[in-house]
């Protein structure tokens, strides 16, 4: 474990490698463009695959392809990839097939603000492809959980037999911090389950009591259909309600069935605070900083919740942080994604909304004056035309 | 309750927040990198580095943040600058507010014409560079000696380990030597200040 000072993006890039990634395919852009460029470097050395697609819709489909083919996949982009990636991540849930993809967000919408950061795609990354759908999203605040919660994705990926996105964000990506990257034991990789069966008694979409089927590469001997509508434990297409139903369940299952494992979280001081501070990504450094100022300046009482998993949206730890709280502060580089999440499990009357679009970090100052603002004055909105300029 | 107030208090006291503006091209971002790498691998210090530039590929504003700390460091970004310097005016003028009273505001006089405040310290860091190494392009290490031989935050051997490694390869010399260079300056400063007091 050798201490050294370490970027983000890179970090998210090393965890993929550790994770056993072997092939990538993408379109760089900022702020994302490191971990493209890492991998083009790196990959060839591993016998792994690097390709710079024409586009996001081509990346995302050219990762799938590979993943069906038996390598773990990842693709890295920003908001307005993102967008173009959208129809096949919903290919990727209804085919089942393991994948990750890394979101560094920056301003939005369209291009937006591309060199600055924003939390924008919260609700895009939970129903940005259209259809009910189960997804899994994670969102690092460190340069170290950059590398952990990456190794995580893969994991979930190849466990559920699900795409995995990773929301980090300008700032966790491009902030170099001192790190001393953990080894990665063989026991703390998980590789996709193979069938066990015979080829011609293999069901691509049965309904295995882990609730995910085996998924045998293709070229290996087992000829099976993938197809983008719904279909039958064979993977051929079907409007029968007898396998569209127990379809639609199991892929719901395996995901809501495995919440306590997917759904993770840190607290501090959640346990007498009266101001219950919610936060995730590089906004929960905001919100700690605050934390402590707050503890510093007037010994107020204030907890943080910090989500390291958005969706599912970690529901219990909401509920049981939030008890005891007065009020609950929900502070994040938008203007109000995942505090409608909070809203509806802890009511709307106890909490204020901390956010902002305009391409700059939440301040801890400005959390601190929503925290002090007394009820009256409580407008649940934190205006963004009130924030200091920060520059 | 108290222990905990306490503990908060010394751990916002730990922190040393740098900020390095300026443009697009003078090396703003490589300076914070080295600063930062100084501090948390050679100096045995906890450090965080981030950057802010605009979309354009040259020129525009362009500026680092270092925090360095014993303890953990939260938020990345400056609160109140300790030390600021700045190699423009627009930077200049943008920055110099947000510096603590006890803080060093470090301008290039090379760059900036209007002083932000009375309190500004001038110093010609692009001449010193171009004196030194014949290239302006290095006065963003004079910067680094300058910070370095000012607060004291990070050590000389540190930095100059920094240095040498994150330089592109063959320019480690004259980058040393620009660091060298503001290190002399801001022994010369300090001498000049203890004569006046």
């Amino acid at each position: 474990m050798t201490v050294q000072l370490l970027q983000g993006n890179r970090a998210c890039a090393l965890g993929a490698l550790a994770a056993g990634c072997r092939f990538f395919a993408g379109y760089p852009i900022t702020p994302s463009s490191e971990i493209a460029e890492i991998m083009a470097r790196e990959l060839p050395k591993l016998g792994g695959k690097f390709i710079q697609m024409e586009d996001e819709i081509a990346s995302i489909a050219a990762i799938i392809g590979a993943s069906v083919g038996g390598l773990k996949v990842m693709t890295a982009t920003s908001g307005p990839g993102f967008s173009l990636m959208q129809e096949n991540i919903g290919y990727a849930v209804v085919a089942e097939v393991p994948c990750v993809v890394i979101n560094v967000m920056r301003g939005g919408p369209s291009t937006g603000l591309p060199t600055s950061p924003a939390q924008g795609d919260v609700m895009q990354a939970r129903w940005g492809t259209h259809g009910d759908h189960p997804i899994i999203a994670l969102a690092p605040a460190t340069v170290l959980e950059t590398f952990e919660l990456t190794l995580a994705a893969f994991n979930f990926a190849e466990k559920f037999r699900t795409p995995v996105l990773v929301l980090m964000d300008e700032i966790v990506g491009h902030m170099r911090e001192k790190v001393a990257l953990p080894e990665v034991g063989v026991s703390q990789i998980v590789n996709r389950e193979m069938p066990t069966v015979p080829p011609e008694w293999y069901e691509p979409f049965g309904n295995p009591p882990s609730d995910v089927p085996p998924l045998a590469p293709f070229g290996e001997g087992y000829r099976y259909h993938i197809t983008g509508l719904l279909h039958d434990v064979r993977g051929f297409p079907t409007s029968r309600l007898d396998e569209i139903q127990p379809w639609i369940d199991r892929v719901f299952r395996k995901i809501d069935n495995n919440r306590d494992e997917i759904c993770m979280w840190d607290e501090d001081g959640i346990d007498d605070a009266r101001v219950l501070l919610v936060a995730y990504g590089s906004t929960a450094r905001s919100a700690r900083q605050a934390l402590k100022l707050a503890r510093a300046r007037y010994g107020r009482k204030v907890g943080l919740l910090r989500l390291k998993t958005l969706w599912p949206f970690p529901e219990e730890a909401v509920e049981r942080a939030a008890e005891n709280a007065q009020r609950v502060v929900v502070a994040e580089m938008n203007l109000g994604q995942i505090a409608l999440e909070v809203e509806r499990l802890v009511g709307r009357s106890k909490v204020l909304r901390v956010g902002r679009a305009d391409g700059q970090m939440v301040t801890p100052e400005q959390i601190l004056d929503a925290m002090r603002a007394s009820p009256e004055q409580f407008t649940r909105r934190a205006t963004p035309a009130r924030v200091q300029r920060e520059g | 309750m108290e222990t905990q107030r306490q503990e908060a208090r010394r751990d916002l006291e730990d922190r040393y927040e740098v900020r390095l503006a300026g443009e697009g091209g003078q090396g703003m971002i490589l300076a914070g990198v080295i600063l930062a790498e100084a501090a948390a691998v050679h100096d045995d210090l906890n450090a965080v580095q981030t950057q802010s530039y605009g979309p354009e590929a040259r020129g525009g504003a362009s500026r680092s943040e270092v925090v360095i700390a014993r303890g953990e460091i939260d938020y990345p970004k400056v609160m109140s600058a300790d030390f600021l310097l700045c190699m423009s005016q627009e930077a200049c003028d943008k920055f110099y507010t947000q510096v603590k009273e006890d803080g060093w505001i470090l301008v290039d006089s090379g760059h900036v014409s209007r002083m932000p405040s009375h309190r500004a310290l001038r110093v010609a860091v692009s001449q010193i560079a171009e004196e030194a190494t014949g290239r302006r392009i290095t006065a963003s290490m004079v910067g680094l000696g300058l910070i370095g031989g000012l607060s004291g935050v990070v050590s000389r051997a540190a930095l100059e380990k920094a240095v040498a490694d994150r330089v592109p390869a063959g320019t480690e010399e004259i980058n040393l030597k620009a660091l060298a260079a503001g290190f002399a300056e801001a022994e010369r400063i300090r001498r000049a200040r203890d004569r006046d007091f």
